[in-house]
């Protein structure tokens, strides 16, 4: 494997979402929405203002949980599929250089542009809001940048992987959506489905586990656990035993979502 | 320059490729030699995009083997042979958003060549005012001659040329072709593909005939001109009170055909009978005002194959 090969294809896929202002499009909406999120996220309550960390990053998961999955399946979904569409990825096979590196170097550029919006969005909020966070508090914030990092990441890496199977963008596009809507909303409502049709007699043990399938739930978990206010205010926590919490555990599951799917689209990629 | 002795560089041995029941690709066996310009002809669907890719390590043989010097090229040691490669493939496809600077900058790192080759390659074909715009501003001429600029970097030794002068313009096509003829000096191996069967018939050393995914043919044009043993027409240019004295000394030789026009009478003839015509027509006593030969066109011979 060339480094230099994956370099040359991943800086070109960044800096195209440079060019075309998609980096700076994401940013924005995360940056907008995390002001908006840490100033009027009480004001259901009649207040407003910035209020605890905890509480801010609590909204902020719930809101990143839909945004980031859909944002990475857009961006990802046309990678290889759409080269092959356009009729561009035979020039490119025609390079000296394999399908492993072209495939690495898709997803590091794009991986890299979704990682720039997302530190940049809600870096700047971190900035505006430093006056009013303390160290540990910064720490969570930080913590809570990184997961969103790592679920946009994976999110990625499962959309590499649709294009690498499907056919052409169109169905590809409806794949993509296909996942989101799976993972995003339909899983947990099928587990808990599972769970209280049951009476709890089927599925209780293992739940914790199934859980893990599913990347946006290992982040949801990640950042419930480590914020001390917040964990109260989800009945996940009870159900979930705190061995498994454990952040490098759960963000030991989340690099296993990135190379996983990338290890498939590999596989196929190379058939 | 004499080929004929030259190492084949390209070897294709019972090459078949099958998608289900389609046999795109037929038991092909090909030898291309070093610094020959091979063309390879046939109708859509003949296989002969199929048989480049393949030559490419871009799809996988269903069975045979190619190697490109020496080295098979489905094997893992093919990526240092691809340096030695440029590819031109058919209706080339770039990127849109980057300028034709950026898109040969691109192509130059993956190829491992420095990037001080673009201005050159541009330039070598005519693009070099345009080498800042983007390319969704080319016309399909130009990036089509971006494409070839790309085929171009890294000095290839070996050509693939797949419907190169699609959308080129007649000069553009004049051009191109004295930079194959430039390229062929240095000994530079490529094949060609092309539907225009006029533009490259005086152009290629060799050629294959290929058509339902087999090669029905190889040899030189004029080669294959014999092989087929397609006739010959005169054109005798003579006043029309002259078409019968054409005719009658012309009866006692076995021409195929005689047929007459306004001002001249046309004579379709075997290669072996052509030095006799021409005596016959010189007894005549100057009333044949003008008179040309034409031999089988590539495309006839094409027809004769292929049909």
């Amino acid at each position: 494997m060339e480094i230099a090969q994956i370099v040359t294809i991943a800086s070109k896929e960044f800096w195209d979402r440079i060019r075309n202002r998609w980096v700076l499009a994401v940013a924005l909406i995360f940056t907008a929405f995390a002001l908006v999120i840490a100033y009027f996220g009480a004001a259901q309550q009649g207040d407003v203002g910035f209020r605890s960390i905890d509480v801010t990053i609590a909204s902020l998961v719930s809101l990143v949980i839909y945004l980031i999955p859909l944002i990475a399946l857009i961006l990802g979904f046309d990678a290889i599929v759409g080269e092959r569409e356009r009729g561009s990825l035979d020039l490119l096979l025609s390079m000296p250089i394999t399908r492993l590196e072209i495939l690495l170097g898709k997803y590091f550029g794009l991986a890299a542009a979704l990682t720039f919006s997302t530190v940049a969005g809600f870096g700047l909020v971190a900035i505006l809001l430093s006056a009013q966070l303390d160290f540990n508090a910064l720490i969570h914030y930080f913590g809570f940048m990184l997961s969103s990092v790592l679920l946009g990441c994976a999110f990625l890496s499962l959309a590499v992987m649709l294009s690498v199977f499907a056919a052409d963008r169109t169905r590809a596009s409806g794949l993509a959506i296909a996942m989101w809507f799976f993972f995003v909303l339909v899983f947990d409502l099928l587990l808990l489905g599972a769970l209280v049709a049951s009476g709890g007699q089927w599925g209780g043990e293992i739940f914790p586990y199934l859980l893990l399938a599913n990347p946006a739930d290992v982040f949801r978990i990640l950042n419930i656990f480590t914020l001390a206010d917040v964990r109260s205010m989800y009945g996940l926590a009870t159900v979930f035993p705190p061995t498994l919490a454990n952040p490098w555990l759960l963000g030991l599951v989340m690099l296993g979502w990135i190379a996983a799917p990338l290890a498939i689209a590999t596989w196929r990629f190379r058939q | 320059m004499q080929t004929e002795t030259k190492p084949a560089v390209i070897i294709a041995r019972d090459v078949h490729k099958h998608y289900g029941p389609i046999h795109a690709v037929d038991g092909v066996d090909l030898d291309i030699r070093a610094g020959e310009l091979f063309g390879l002809i046939g109708h859509n669907g003949a296989g002969k995009s199929t048989l480049f890719k393949m030559m490419l390590g871009l799809i996988t043989a269903t069975a045979g083997e190619i190697r490109i010097d020496g080295v098979q090229v489905s094997g893992g040691n093919f990526r240092k042979v691809r340096r030695t490669i440029g590819y031109l493939p058919e209706n080339v496809v770039l990127y849109d958003n980057l300028s034709g600077l950026e898109t040969l900058q691109f192509f130059a790192r993956l190829k491992g060549v420095a990037a001080t080759e673009c201005g050159p390659a541009l330039e070598r074909v005519g693009l070099a005012q345009a080498a800042k715009r983007r390319v969704r501003e080319y016309s399909k001429g130009m990036r089509q001659r971006l494409g070839f600029a790309q085929a171009l970097l890294g000095k290839p030794r070996i050509l693939f040329l797949d419907e190169p002068t699609t959308g080129l313009d007649p000069e553009a096509i004049r051009s191109f072709y004295a930079i194959l003829r430039q390229l062929r000096s240095e000994g530079v191996t490529m094949v060609i593909t092309s539907h225009i069967l006029a533009e490259i018939q005086e152009r290629v050393d060799r050629l294959a005939i290929m058509t339902a995914g087999r090669i029905q043919a190889t040899g030189t044009v004029q080669a294959l001109r014999e092989q087929m043993d397609l006739p010959l027409w005169f054109t005798v240019r003579v006043a029309p009170e002259d078409f019968e004295a054409v005719r009658a000394a012309l009866s006692h030789l076995p021409v195929k055909a005689i047929e007459a026009h306004d001002d001249h009478v046309t004579v379709q003839c075997q290669r072996e009978v052509k030095m006799a015509v021409i005596e016959a027509l010189a007894t005549l006593n100057g009333r044949v005002r003008d008179l040309t030969v034409r031999e089988p066109s590539l495309e006839d011979v094409f027809f004769g194959f292929s049909d």
